[in-house]
């Protein structure tokens, strides 16, 4: 496939055959080169290839392969002639991530990191087959799915504090269940509040490097060393489910015919069934932010359990990296309605955004990117640029360079907890072999991932967050 | 004994190939493959019998939907599968019907844990109807 270079970090696959636009590749020549290794540049052709895609088929610098879409890919579509795509938002929708702040300092708790870590790997449930909290009527759970991380504050879990710091105000108001199948909700029904298994974590973090001085204090990161919380996971089954039965009906109204992929399945965004996934995806999206905000709840329990109180914990923001919205952006000088698929990427409006929260509106929307186990994780700001650059989006995290076979044949749980451990970080786990999976050197390194992501401009450099414990499920 | 499964390389998440002298036993090995992510299945007790039984227009859909009732199963009964007996896979008007019974514990805590599978994927799907049939899935972990 041809690949021309436009600069050292932008590269391109012009557009040829039946491709509608050309596909844009942010990527340093080390990413590039891993990227390369699987079929993402392929993936990101094919979504170039889709009916009313607009400008570019994105690829952000964190990407690998994924099913039809790249694992971050960014795509937007014409609501009139434009389609939405099961596979363009992935799995597991509304995968996402919330940081906290406290004024607590890595001094503050350090006699009591463990016991922090053990009674939130106690409340938080985590795992594969643990069951939630509550058992949930059907009702309760279209309620959830309705409203929200709106229903968890209403039935005491957080404050409304926390909803205005959340993409969407933690609620997707075209949401609607009424197109969710009985099993998904049966899925959704035992894990609202859970964590999962997988790459999904929670971590005591400590601020490490503050890039910029000015907007961490917007932010409400004031020092190095202070303490921060970080939750990773999303719809779990309900979502999962929700993704798999809208890629069958698409398949079995629309066919697979022509299709050089068949997770690339997709419907007119104005179709009834393009309607209906849209609106049962808002709704599992809701599910995954109540799930956050009760998981957000119960850490802040603990704080208060363990060291007298949660002095000055408060929610940054919480991002989603699987989901499509729609958004006003301008395209060819006029300013339109698309559908903006990211799968594997995370919003960067820059300032001025009404999607904003006011307090951060002047500035741009803080951006939270993970990076793997053990290793930085970091907090950007969107910004202006990366509306022309990438219908404001960038990376989602680190994204994998090993395979977890791989990964499994080289490290073991144990020892890679005592390397940890010798740097200073806790580690729980419901499982040492999921723990070998995730190890950090399976991972692409996710400080090249940021600086290019800052130096393209999609998304600048606030500050890096280094874990003092983590929770793996 | 012939290879019941072999994992194959995937950056993100876990590819495999699954083979059988019939396309049932290839099934049934590929659920053995996705449980094995998962939880050792000759650990589990085959104490207990669900009954499966679903329909695919094509095999891959058939496929997809089998492995899916072994997540089902997970999440919804915290069931965990040991094995898969007396498969049957016949073609209909729509497409085809498979039926079987898969046998596991209901009690997870009794069991070491390792994995989730979230979802099973077409990403590479491939059945090849040889000798052996072969069947490649990637499951999205």
């Amino acid at each position: 496939m041809e690949l021309r270079k436009i600069t050292d970090l932008i590269w391109e696959i012009p557009k040829q055959g039946d491709m509608n636009v050309a596909a844009t590749i942010y990527a340093s020549s080390r990413l590039l080169e891993s990227v390369k290794k699987d079929l993402t540049l392929l993936q990101a052709r094919n979504v170039a290839c889709l009916p009313g895609i607009q400008r570019m088929s994105y690829v952000m610098p964190d990407a690998h392969q994924g099913y039809g879409f790249p694992i971050g890919g960014v795509a937007a579509f014409d609501m009139d002639e434009g389609i939405i795509s099961p596979g363009g938002v992935g799995y597991d929708i509304n995968c996402g991530v919330r940081l906290l702040r406290t004024d607590f300092t890595e001094q503050d708790i350090s006699v009591r990191r463990k016991e922090l870590l053990a009674e939130i790997f106690k409340e938080v449930p985590a795992g594969v087959g643990k069951g939630g909290i509550t058992k949930l009527s059907r009702n309760v759970l279209k309620d959830i799915l309705l409203k929200g991380a709106e229903w968890a504050v209403e039935n005491g879990y957080g404050t409304r504090d926390d909803l205005l710091m959340t993409e969407e105000n933690g609620r997707m108001r075209e949401a609607d269940a009424a197109h969710i199948s009985d099993r998904a909700l049966e899925r959704g029904i035992p894990q609202l509040g859970t964590l999962g298994a997988g790459n999904h974590f929670l971590e005591i973090q400590k601020v490490s490097h503050i890039y910029d001085q000015d907007l961490a204090q917007v932010f409400g990161i004031t020092s190095a060393g202070q303490v921060m919380i970080m939750i990773h996971c999303g719809s779990r089954g309900l979502g999962h489910q929700v993704a798999s039965d809208y890629i069958e009906l698409m398949e079995n109204k629309l066919g697979t015919k022509g299709l050089p992929d068949r997770e690339l399945i997709h419907a007119p965004i104005g179709s009834s069934l393009g309607r209906q996934y849209y609106e049962s995806m808002c709704a599992a999206v809701n599910y995954a932010f109540a799930n956050r905000q009760m998981i957000a709840h119960w850490v802040r329990d603990v704080f208060v359990k363990v060291m007298g109180s949660a002095k000055g914990m408060r929610q940054v923001y919480d991002v989603c990296h699987n989901v499509a919205k729609i958004e006003k952006h301008t395209i060819a000088g006029y300013a339109r309605e698309v559908c903006v698929h990211r799968k594997g990427a995370t919003r960067s409006f820059g300032p001025g955004r009404q999607e904003i929260p006011e307090a951060y509106r002047t500035h741009g929307q803080p951006v939270i990117i993970p990076g793997s186990m053990g290793t930085a994780s970091y907090l950007l700001v969107g910004t202006a640029e990366a509306e022309e650059l990438s219908f404001s989006s960038t990376a989602h995290g680190a994204g994998r360079v090993m395979s977890r076979h791989e990964a499994l044949r080289r490290f073991r749980g144990e020892q890679i907890r005592d390397e940890l451990q010798k740097k200073g970080i806790e580690l729980q786990s419901t499982s040492w072999k999921g723990v070998a999976e995730e190890a950090p050197a399976a991972y692409k390194d996710v400080d090249e991932v940021v600086r290019v992501s800052h130096e393209v401009g999609i998304g600048r450099l606030v500050a890096s967050v280094t874990p003092v414990g983590v929770m793996k499920g | 004994m012939a290879e019941k499964f072999r994992f194959l390389d995937h950056t993100a998440d876990a590819k495999f190939q699954a083979y059988g002298r019939t396309l049932e036993e290839a099934f049934v090995n590929a659920a053995l493959a996705t449980v094995s992510l998962m939880w050792n299945p000759e650990e589990v007790d085959p104490r207990l019998s669900h009954p499966i039984d679903v329909e695919g227009r094509d095999l891959e859909q058939l496929l997809v939907h089998f492995l899916g009732e072994i997540i089902y199963l997970l999440e919804t009964r915290s069931f965990l599968a040991a094995a898969v007996d007396d498969m049957v896979i016949e073609k209909t008007d729509k497409g085809f019907r498979l039926r079987a019974a898969c046998r596991g514990d209901d009690r997870p805590t009794r069991y070491s844990i390792f994995g989730e599978v979230k979802a099973v994927t077409y990403n590479e799907m491939r059945i090849e109807l040889g000798c052996p049939v072969t069947v490649q899935v990637v499951v999205d972990i």
